[in-house]
């Protein structure tokens, strides 16, 4: 069930390694941000900005905003999560990831309870990811170019075939199309990573509002 | 090994952020009353985030992501597989981007 986000997960984490090498960073030091922070998407946002001396704030502050839809994300656990200690709930929110979260979500929508979905994913997730990175930043330039092996597309796939399994019926049309025109027009429009925070939002919102009437 | 001390700052400021990022959400809602608009709100951002997160590339990324997306949808409904889905997806914008560039 985890391997194609692992799999995935090891072949951004190549590239994710390449990259950090290009903009200074030593292998075990990537692979140490790999481990601790775990937020592809963060991570290579901040490649983008890093430089030396590095501009820690900045860095910091970009983290931050490309994270912001993590808020969203661990909301939307709250309800399955009720019955878990503080130590096991904010434990498996460390682990929460893009990937890991959207197939747990999919788990507890077809009825599924089991809380753990989230942190063994998310465990295996994380080892690929680090692993990965370490070899991509020891490897250097031998593969930097994801779109030259249709890696890209790689979790957009993933994703795709996650919403196939989440689609509740009519009710969800709505909301679906109000997140993906939103988050068509801020992609293009805004800078950054705000497409995913403002989509979810604005379709999420959708779907109460019309039932509200 | 090079070990720099301003880096190792900035990687661990990161991993609190996320982490804040990650948690307060979670924190947040449970401390919402679960009445029932509160658990349809929340019962819809999966979705949504999903969709959010693939909407641009299906949109605005040309026929090639297009077409690998319908590619990947028909399998995902038919197998439900996932892995299958993902290799499906991959293959299709590999051969695609051979034959239409």
């Amino acid at each position: 069930m985890c391997a194609p986000i692992a799999a995935s997960g090891f072949a951004i984490g190549l590239v994710f390694g390449v990259l950090a090498r290009q903009a200074g960073l030593g292998a075990g030091e990537a692979a140490l941000m790999s481990a601790l922070v775990f937020a592809g998407a963060a991570q290579f946002v901040v490649m983008g900005l890093w430089a030396s001396p590095v501009p820690v704030a900045t860095v910091v502050l970009a983290t931050l905003i490309v994270n912001l839809r993590h808020l969203l994300m661990g909301a939307a656990l709250a309800p399955h999560f009720q019955g878990l200690s503080r130590l096991k709930a904010y434990g498996s929110a460390f682990f929460m990831a893009d990937e890991n979260w959207a197939l747990a979500m999919g788990e507890f929508g077809k009825g599924r309870r089991d809380a753990a979905f989230l942190i063994g994913g998310g465990l295996i997730m994380c080892a690929s990811w680090t692993t990965s990175t370490l070899i991509g930043g020891s490897l250097g330039n031998a593969i930097s170019d994801p779109a030259r092996w249709g890696l890209d597309f790689a979790f957009t796939a993933i994703f795709l075939a996650l919403l196939c399994g989440m689609w509740r019926g009519t009710r969800d049309l709505l909301p679906w199309i109000v997140a993906a025109a939103v988050a068509v027009a801020a992609e293009r429009w805004l800078p950054g990573q705000w497409y995913i925070l403002l989509g979810g939002l604005s379709g999420s919102l959708a779907g109460v509002a019309r039932r509200a009437d | 090994m090079r070990i720099d001390g301003q880096t190792i700052i900035a990687i661990v400021l990161m991993a609190l952020a996320t982490f804040a990022t990650r948690v307060s959400g979670l924190w947040l809602a449970s401390r919402l009353p679960l009445s029932g608009r509160v658990e349809a709100w929340l019962g819809y951002i999966p979705g949504a985030i999903l969709v959010s997160l693939v909407a641009p590339v299906v949109v605005s990324g040309g026929i090639v992501e297009a077409l690998a997306a319908l590619a990947v949808v028909a399998v995902a409904l038919r197998t439900g597989n996932l892995l299958a889905s993902m290799l499906t997806g991959v293959g299709a914008v590999l051969i695609l981007r051979a034959l239409i560039g």
